[in-house]
This record gives C-alpha cells, structure tokens and sequence, in this order.
C-alpha cells in the first residue's frame, strides 16, 4: 500500500513546484520553494536515502530558501519581461515533450538494475567506515568530494568579488533590516545551543550513521545565521585571518592528506592502512568547519562597506 | 505502482515544470527557483536509479546518493552566487533611479 | 626543463599536480599582503604551466596516454585521469594563454604603491584565474563524468564573477545572464549523466562508451549533455548571453573568457561525439552540429560588422569562430582518411583562435585605455599611440581571416581539404564566406586605427610591456601556421581511449 502514501507526496510536490514557478509574491514563490524542500525531503526517505534526506531539508531547502528570501525583498527591483501567449505553448508544448521523454527512460530503465553497491560494500571494510555514501564522499570518490569544499571556496569568492577589495574587510549587510525581537531572541537562545549540538553529532555519527559533513556543516552554519539575525553575534568581519584559515582549512587540509598519500600510501587520496579511520576523521573536522562557515557567508553575502 | 516508478514519473514532472518555468519566467528570481525545481527534479530521478540499484545489504546504491548531496551542495552555491548577483542589480537599478524621488511605499 | 621535469615526476603526479597546483595560489591570496599575493600567484602560474608543458613532453615520447586512478580505486567505483595527445595539446594551450593573462594584469613592477592603485587587479581577479586553470585542467583530464559536473560548475563560478568585476549594472546584467545560462547548461549536463548511470551503472566515458549502443535512453541522455554544452559555448542560438558578457568584463578577463573558458564546453562535446557515442549515431548528428556551426558563423560575423564598439566587434567574433569548430564533426567522425585531417584542422583552429582572441582582447584594452573609450568611429590614429598593441590586433586578425602565413590559415585549409575531399560542399562555402566575413570586420578597425587623426589624440601613457604580453600572443597563433599540413600524430596519441595497459 505504499502508492497511499505516495501518491499525496508526489502530488504535494506538484501542487508546490507549480506554486513556486506561478506568478505572484515573490515572498509566496520562495515559501512554496521552501516547502519543495521539505517535501523532496519526505521522498528522500522513502526513497531509503536519509543521508540525502537531510541534506535536501538542510541545504535544498532551508538555507537556499533563506538566500531566496533575501532576493525576495529585492523582487520590486527586477525587470519584467512579457512574453505572449504563442510563446508560453511552445513551452508548454517542450515541457511535456521533456516529461513525456524522460517518463519514458525511467520506465524503461534496465532490470535487473546496474548498480556498485556490490562494489561499496565488498570495499567499505578497508575503511572502517559504518556509512556507505560517507566512504562514496570521503574515500572512492575523494577527488569530487574534495573539488566540492574548493567550489564553495569559489562561490564565496564570486559573491564577495561583487564589492571592491578594500571593503573585504569590513562586515555583511545585517540579513534582517529590522531589530531583533524579543521573541526571536529568546528562540535564538533556546534553539542555538541545541543546534550546535545537533551539528556536531550529526558530523560525529555520519561515519557510521547517516549524517556527513555536508549535513551537519549546514545545521552549524544554519545556527550561526540564527544567533546574528537574533544579535547574539555580530555578523564577522570578513578580513579575520581565524575567518580566512578556517574557510582555507576544509579543501587545503583534505589537499595534504591527498598528497601525502604519495609518499605514505600507493596514490594521491589513498589513507595509509592502520590509520585510516583517525585520517578521515580529521578531513571530515576540517572541511564539516570549511562548509559550516562558507555556507553561511554564502548566505550572509558580499561585505556592505561598514568597517569593523 | 511501486515508490520508485512513483517518484521517477515525479521526477520527470518536475524537470518539466523546471524548465517551463526557465523559458517563460518573468523576472530573473522566477528563472533561479525553476532551475532549484529543475535540479530537484533531477537529483530525485538519480534517487530513483538509486533506489532501483539497492541490493548488498543497501537500501539504495550509495554511490549516487554521494553524488546527489554533492549536487544539492552545489546547486545551494550557484542560488547563492545568482542571489549576491541579483542584489547587487536592484541596488545598482535604484542608484540609477535615484535623482528621481523614491516612489511612495518605500522604506 | 620541462622534459627533465616530466620524467622525473611519476605520471600520477603530473596529472593531479595539473589539477591541484594551481589551487595554491588561493592562501596567499586569502592572507597575504596584496602585492606580495600577486606575486607568489604568477609564480603558481609558472609552475602549472611547466607541469603543462612536462605532461605533454611526456605523453608525446611515451607515445601513449598517461593515466591514474585516485585514492587507486578503479572505475567504476573511483575516478581516474587520463591525459591523452588531445588533452595535453589543451592543457598546454591553456596554460600559455592563463600564464600570459597573468603577466597582462600584473601591476607594473616599481607602479607607485597605492593602497587601491589605478589599473591594479583586484585579489578577486588572481583567485579567480587560478581557480579557472584548475577548473579548465579538470576538465580536459577527468574520465568521471560527475567530476567533469563538477570541473564545469567550478569553471562556472569562476568565470562568472569576472565579468562584473568593475561592477557596473550593464556588466551585472550580463553576468547573471550567463550564469543562468551556465546553470541551464550544467542542469541538462547533469540529466544526461544521471541517465547514464541508470543504463549502465557507471560514469566512467570509458566504460560507457565500451557498453553503450544507440538506446533511446542513451540517445535522449547525450541530447540533453550536447544541448548543455551548446548552451554554454554559446553556439547558434543559444548565443545571446556572451556578446555582453565577454565584452564587458576587464580586457584580461575578456581575454581568458573568450580564448579559453569557452573551450571546455566544446572539448567535452568532441568527447562526446567522437568517445562516447556509437560510431552510426555521430554521423547521424554530426550535420545537426555543423548547420549550426555555420549559422554561427554567418549571423556572428554579419553582427560584428554592425558593431559600434570595438570589445563588442571581437567578442561577437568569438561567437562567430566557435562555428567552425562545429563545422568539423561531420568531417573528423566519418571513417575516411581525410577525417584525420579535418580533426587537426579543427584543434589547429581551435588553439590559432584561443591565442588571437586573447591577444586581440588584450590589444583593444590597451586602445580603450589609452583612448580612454573603445568607440570604433573614434579609433583613428590609434595606431601611433600603442603600435605595438596596434600590430598585435592585425596579426590575431589576421589569423581569424585565415591569410596566410598564421595559424587560422593553416587550419582553414585543412578543413577545406577534408570537405571537399569528403564532398562536403557546403561546409567549404561556409568556410570561405566566413574568413571574408571576418576580413571585414578586421580591417574596419585596422584602417582606421592606421588613419591620420582628425584631430590631435589626447592619449593616456600605456605600459609598453603589457602591449608586449599581446604581441607574443598574437605571434603564437602566427606561428603555428608553420605546422606541416598533415595529419598531426600527437593529437592522436592514446585514441581510441582505454584505460588497458596504462595504470598497474
């Protein structure tokens, strides 16, 4: 009977995806987004992916909603283009070409289905790792997991680039125009310390568990953001060296490890035996740090010219 | 139906509507949430090859759930990047506006 | 220097030092002063390119592609890297055009050390071009297809942030616009991939390619991986985003945008036709390619002609000269003998392209710069004021016009050869129309420039050695039309593609 639970699901999803992409409030679309999100997330369990469940409730839809949300309040600024209504079929006409299509392969992908979780799991004891999408991230796919901190790292770069260099000293615009509420202070107060905690355990148990680095870096720097909208905290002064090392820390220590490999090991990114799992985890303390702070300047944007 | 031709036929739905949205979006914010939808779309067909790959004692092949939360990483980048760009254009288009009086209702 | 290089370091080394060193340049630049950073990162340029220049010395006397797994996990499970003669001739081409780049945006050695000194490059501009090169290196490297996702979105973010480095709102425009357009791309790249791995089980190219056949499946998957490519080369008509974009940026980034950022998507699309597709399929769409190409061509060149502004005349080129390396798919991916030549044709374009482009981006800085505007009408008796950039601009045009003795020559004949060999009638017209095109709108500027002025020119000084930087450029891709006309053997070191034999 799970097509009762499915179904809804999917026409949830549906009925938000439409809602995002619909006309309106801009306020309205990004919350319909939000929502996205948060229903993928339900899928991804059913799906019987709970790492990927998190991280789509985490990144997909909490913290790029948060980013949507502030593009949101610029939305009365952006430039309207009209199209006419030939236009629309033809799109409309491509969309269900694409559905049609697609709908099409997923039917009739091959069964048995190809798969590596043979290969995963006659390989994950080498690692001594319990988390089999934490080895994919950590040990055979190192390299993309590895150009994904060094990603972030150029993101960020892009966002700040959109200010001149002598402000890259001074701090973030605040997200939130308006004071900080009392209400919202007293959450902050409640939920920050929870968070933290959350964080860092979900980073802890992601070598055997589900959780990761990704997940509990997002819910590290989510906290973050919490407690400066609260004004807990000032938003940081991008010049910090602490700030710079710990944004470098992430892909330059995963870098080291990589080339120590070489003269350790048998090849760039391969852990020496016996000390394989206090290796990994010291990549994952570095880049969980890297991912929790670039994610949240990501989110806090370019410096706004205030001096520190 | 079984929950991965369920949630595949969702996944070909919302690309479809994820690229509807990218051609006929009326402002830039409306194209960057249809790519998000288009992405998510995506990402949930590579959930479904997953699911359908589950065997080995794995609930689903891991090896694309890595690379669906690498991906989701990375689309939150690039929404990010678009966003700081976005900005920027509304500031610089009200200093350019800016001799005239603010219209009425602005804070 | 180099060759002692190559064989001194292991061939692993060689291919990730080409993908890791030039992320070094980002600490310095994150903490040090910026001087100093500027400094250390053209010296991290130096060094990526030499291991360039090692790897291709290496593959060129092994005659045989060099390879490694990382972490030593084997595909399908892990990812490996593998520099064929293709990929080391990009690398290479690449690394020079980056490393010149560099040199161009250096401050002037001994330039009075203001805290935001005039004509200085922001540390954003040096993270930015490292990160470009490794991004660029990624790509011409990876086997994975899910590490190439991940090359392409790092190349992304990185070049679109140097478009608006200056920060005006016609250049903020034109950067969201690319990158909604990139992201398009990298989206319908990603689908492609995602349905691979769901036929095959695998993201290996070569793997797939080894298990693939002409499945609707797998004809629907390289469709949607061509289609995002397509976008992000901006070819025919998914071209609008780049006139803006390459024109607008910093002249030295307009220089790595336009010679080489744009490359990437197209190699991946050789790849894809040419290693990954079934041999009947290719030929099937090869044509489809090639009309586009040509439509490219003909629409490019007509709207450089009718462009006001000189930065726009030459980024509306490169729309133009991306077409005629679509013109050559269905020469190189039919069984002839003539298909070796067209295929040399097409990489010898391809780098001629890279090396004029960036030389004449460079030189129509210098002019805008000393001028103080890059309006064409105003451009007369330029030419006394920065001669040397002057020469620099005739000599990479005179490559895109194909006239003997530069490089767009040489790979223009090559093409012409293998079309009307190949009976490709068409494709030879096109590539005639083209060069005559291109000699229009080239020597619109150069007569003009050469001209008299009306009036006295109130010229700003220029740094001499940056005209320099152009030239030597420009002199590249004059010079590679001394390559013999033949086949080139190194461009096919290591093809068909294997990983047999080549990683213990």
């Amino acid at each position: 009977m799970s097509l009762l639970l499915d179904a809804p699901l999917a026409l949830v999803a549906i009925a938000v995806a439409i809602r995002a992409v619909a006309g309106g409030d801009a306020f309205a679309r990004v919350a319909a987004f939000m929502a996205y999100g948060l229903v993928l997330g339900f899928i991804w369990v059913r799906l019987a992916a709970p790492d990927v469940a998190l991280t789509e409730i985490a990144v997909g839809g909490g913290i790029t909603g948060l980013v949507l949300l502030q593009a949101a309040g610029d939305a009365r600024f952006s430039r309207e283009r009209g199209v006419g209504l030939l236009y629309h079929v033809c799109a409309a006409i491509l969309a269900l070409g694409v559905f049609a299509a697609l709908a099409a392969v997923v039917l009739l992908l091959p069964e048995p289905a190809p798969s590596l979780a043979p290969q995963v799991a006659t390989n994950l004891p080498a690692t001594d790792l319990g988390n089999p999408v934490t080895g994919v991230l950590i040990v055979f796919r190192a390299l993309d997991t590895l150009l994904e901190t060094v990603v972030l790292l150029v993101a960020l770069i892009g966002v700040w680039s959109l200010s001149p260099d002598p402000l890259w000293r001074g701090r973030p615009a605040p997200l939130w125009p308006a004071p900080p509420s009392g209400a919202l202070d007293f959450l902050a107060r409640v939920v920050v310390p929870v968070g933290v905690l959350v964080g860092i355990y979900l980073f802890w148990a992601g070598a055997d568990v589900p959780g990761g680095a990704f997940q509990g870096g997002a819910v590290l720097a989510a906290m973050a953001l919490l407690a400066i909208m609260a004004g807990l905290m000032p938003a940081p002064a991008l010049g910090g060296r602490r700030l710079r090392l710990a944004l470098l820390a992430g892909p330059f220590a995963f870098l080291g490890v990589g080339i120590a490999g070489w003269f350790v090991a048998d090849a760039f990114l391969d852990y020496p035996d016996g000390i394989t799992k206090p290796l990994i985890i010291a990549v994952e303390v570095a880049i969980t740090a890297s991912i929790a702070v670039a994610l949240a300047l990501l989110v806090l944007g370019p410096p706004a010219g205030r001096k520190a | 139906m079984s929950t991965p031709t369920v949630m595949g036929l969702l996944g070909a739905a919302l690309s479809a509507i994820g690229i509807y949205g990218l051609m006929v979006g009326r402002d830039a914010l409306a194209r960057l949430l249809a790519f998000n939808l288009l992405g998510g779309g995506v990402f949930l067909v590579f959930g479904v090859v997953a699911r359908r790959g589950a065997g080995a004692g794995f609930g689903a092949d891991p090896v694309p759930q890595a690379l669906v939360i690498t991906g989701i990483v990375v689309a939150f980048s690039a929404t990010a990047l678009a966003v700081a760009l976005l900005r920027r254009l509304a500031e610089l288009r009200e200093k350019a506006r800016a001799p005239r009086p603010a219209p009425e209702g602005e804070a | 220097m180099s060759g002692i290089l190559g064989s001194a370091l292991a061939g692993d080394m060689l291919l990730v030092g080409a993908v890791i060193l030039p992320l070094f340049a980002l600490p310095p630049l994150l903490l040090a002063p910026p001087r100093l950073a500027e400094r250390l990162s053209v010296l991290v340029l130096l060094a990526s390119l030499l291991v360039a220049l090692a790897l291709a010395a290496r593959v060129g006397a092994d005659g045989a592609a060099l390879a490694t797994f990382i972490g030593g996990w084997r595909p399908p499970l892990g990812v490996g890297l593998r520099a064929d003669g293709f990929s080391a001739f990009m690398l290479v081409m690449t690394a020079v055009v980056l490393f010149a780049t560099g040199l161009f945006a250096m401050t002037t050695p001994g330039a009075a050390p203001g805290r935001v000194a005039r004509g200085r490059m922001p540390p954003a501009f040096w993270m930015l071009l490292a990160s470009v090169f490794s991004a660029l290196n990624l790509v011409f490297l990876a086997e994975d297809l899910f590490t190439l996702y991940v090359a392409l979105e790092l190349l992304t973010f990185a070049a679109v942030p140097l478009v608006c480095l200056d920060g005006k709102l016609a250049q903020v425009e034109a950067a969201l616009r690319y990158l909604l357009f990139a992201l398009f791309g990298s989206v319908l790249y990603l689908l492609g991939a995602v349905i691979i791995y769901g036929l095959y089980g695998t993201l290996d190219i070569i793997l797939v390619a080894r298990a693939a056949s002409a499945s609707p499946g797998f004809v629907l998957a390289l469709a949607a991986m061509s289609v995002g490519m397509m976008a992000k080369a901006a070819l025919f008509p998914l071209h609008l985003w780049l006139p803006p974009a390459h024109s607008g940026a910093p002249p030295a980034a307009s220089a790595m945008l336009s010679a080489v950022v744009i490359k990437a998507p197209i190699f991946l699309l050789v790849r894809f036709w040419l290693d990954l597709a079934p041999t009947g399929l290719a030929v099937a769409v090869a044509p489809v390619l090639a009309g586009l190409g040509a439509a490219a061509i003909l629409v490019g060149s007509l709207v450089a002609l009718a462009q006001p502004r000189l930065k726009l005349l030459i980024a509306y080129s490169t729309a133009a000269q991306i077409g005629y390396l679509f013109l050559m798919f269905p020469l190189a991916v039919v069984a002839s003998p003539w298909s070796a030549l067209a295929w040399t044709g097409g990489a010898l374009h391809l780098a001629s392209h890279a090396f004029s482009k960036a030389a004449m981006f460079m030189a129509a800085g210098l002019m805008a710069e000393a001028l103080g505007h890059d309006r064409i009408s105003g451009l007369s008796g330029v030419g006394r004021a920065v001669p040397v950039a002057l020469v620099a601009f005739g000599l990479g045009g005179l490559s895109l016009m194909g006239l003997p003795p530069a490089g767009g020559f040489i790979a223009k004949v090559m093409l012409l050869s293998a079309a009307i060999h190949l009976d490709a009638w068409w494709i030879a017209a096109v590539i005639l129309a083209g060069g005559l095109l291109a000699g229009g709108y080239v020597l619109k500027v150069v007569g003009l420039a050469l001209q008299r002025p009306a009036e006295p020119l109130a010229v700003r000084p220029v740094a001499r050695w940056r005209e320099w930087v152009a030239l030597a450029l420009a002199l590249v891709a004059v010079g590679f039309g001394f390559v013999p006309l033949e086949p080139s053997s190194f461009l096919f070191i290591g093809r068909p593609a294997s990983w047999a034999g080549l990683v213990p």
